[in-house]
């Protein structure tokens, strides 16, 4: 339990850090591998927590595929490379105290509701509890998520095509 | 382990994430931030996985995952076209239906 809760505080100041950086940092690229700290660090949170699959999902998804992605919309848009102060609006104090509301809100709601709640966890969950509950229980948004994904596919093709 | 160490460490990602949104002017910078508070709502339906046994909020973070890798794709697509169209991947630019 002590190993757990050291490797929990040790991720989540990698990731609070992180996420700190990827919305201060004054380089775009660089806030691109905030991000894959972020996510890094969510993935050991799911291991933490026993969702291994959820965790490797993640890996190959995110930080395989969409932090690629953005790094091509930062290419693409021809986002300047180098550190730049032209990337905020005059919105920062504004939107700070939106955040800090929020974490607020939310931080007293989760001390009220949830003060010593314990988490007992027996075992990694399994894989085959997953598939069965995405093949059994969830077989119809699994079906509609995959015809989304291929509606996205071709929206974005046609949107990007030249002509 | 506690839930609400998990809670709170999305609590503070999501509002990051808000924070990002709102302060940013780069359209992929704003993406960023809207992945950020995705990861934020996946760690919440993990975490509650967990603590109540139950498989099915992992099933709701792979559905998440999915949904956020679609939401990159149109959404880099439209900022490629906003930056065709205005030369900028700037949304202060993008203000033509402004009264």
């Amino acid at each position: 339990m002590i190993a757990q809760n050291v490797a929990f505080g040790i991720l989540a100041a990698a990731m609070v850090l992180a996420a700190l950086g990827v919305v201060r940092t004054d380089n775009v690229v660089h806030a691109a591998l905030y991000l894959v700290v972020v996510l890094a660090g969510g993935a050991g949170q799911f291991i933490l927590l026993g969702a291994e699959f959820v965790a490797w999902v993640q890996v190959l998804v995110y930080i395989g595929a969409v932090i690629v992605l953005f790094l091509f919309g930062v290419m693409l848009t021809r986002a300047p490379m180098r550190a730049t102060e032209d990337l905020g609006n005059d919105l920062r104090w504004p939107a700070a105290v939106s955040g800090l509301f929020l974490a607020g809100v939310l931080g007293a709601l989760f001390v009220e509701e949830f003060e010593d709640v314990e988490i007992v966890l027996d075992e990694p969950t399994a894989n085959s509890l997953i598939s069965d509950s995405v093949f059994r229980n969830y077989i119809i948004p699994f079906e509609v998520v995959g015809v989304l994904l291929l509606a996205a596919l071709i929206g974005a093709i046609v949107l990007a095509r030249k002509d | 382990m506690l839930l609400n160490q998990f809670l709170l460490l999305g609590a503070f990602l999501f509002a990051t994430g808000i924070y990002g949104v709102l302060s940013r002017k780069n359209s992929v910078l704003v993406l960023m931030s809207i992945e950020l508070m995705l990861a934020a709502v996946n760690l919440n339906l993990v975490a509650f996985s967990a603590y109540l046994s139950n498989v099915a909020g992992q099933t709701f973070a792979l559905f998440v995952l999915t949904i956020a890798a679609a939401e990159v794709g149109v959404g880099l697509a439209i900022v490629l076209l906003i930056y065709r169209n205005l030369r900028s991947a700037d949304l202060d630019e993008v203000d033509v239906l402004k009264g």
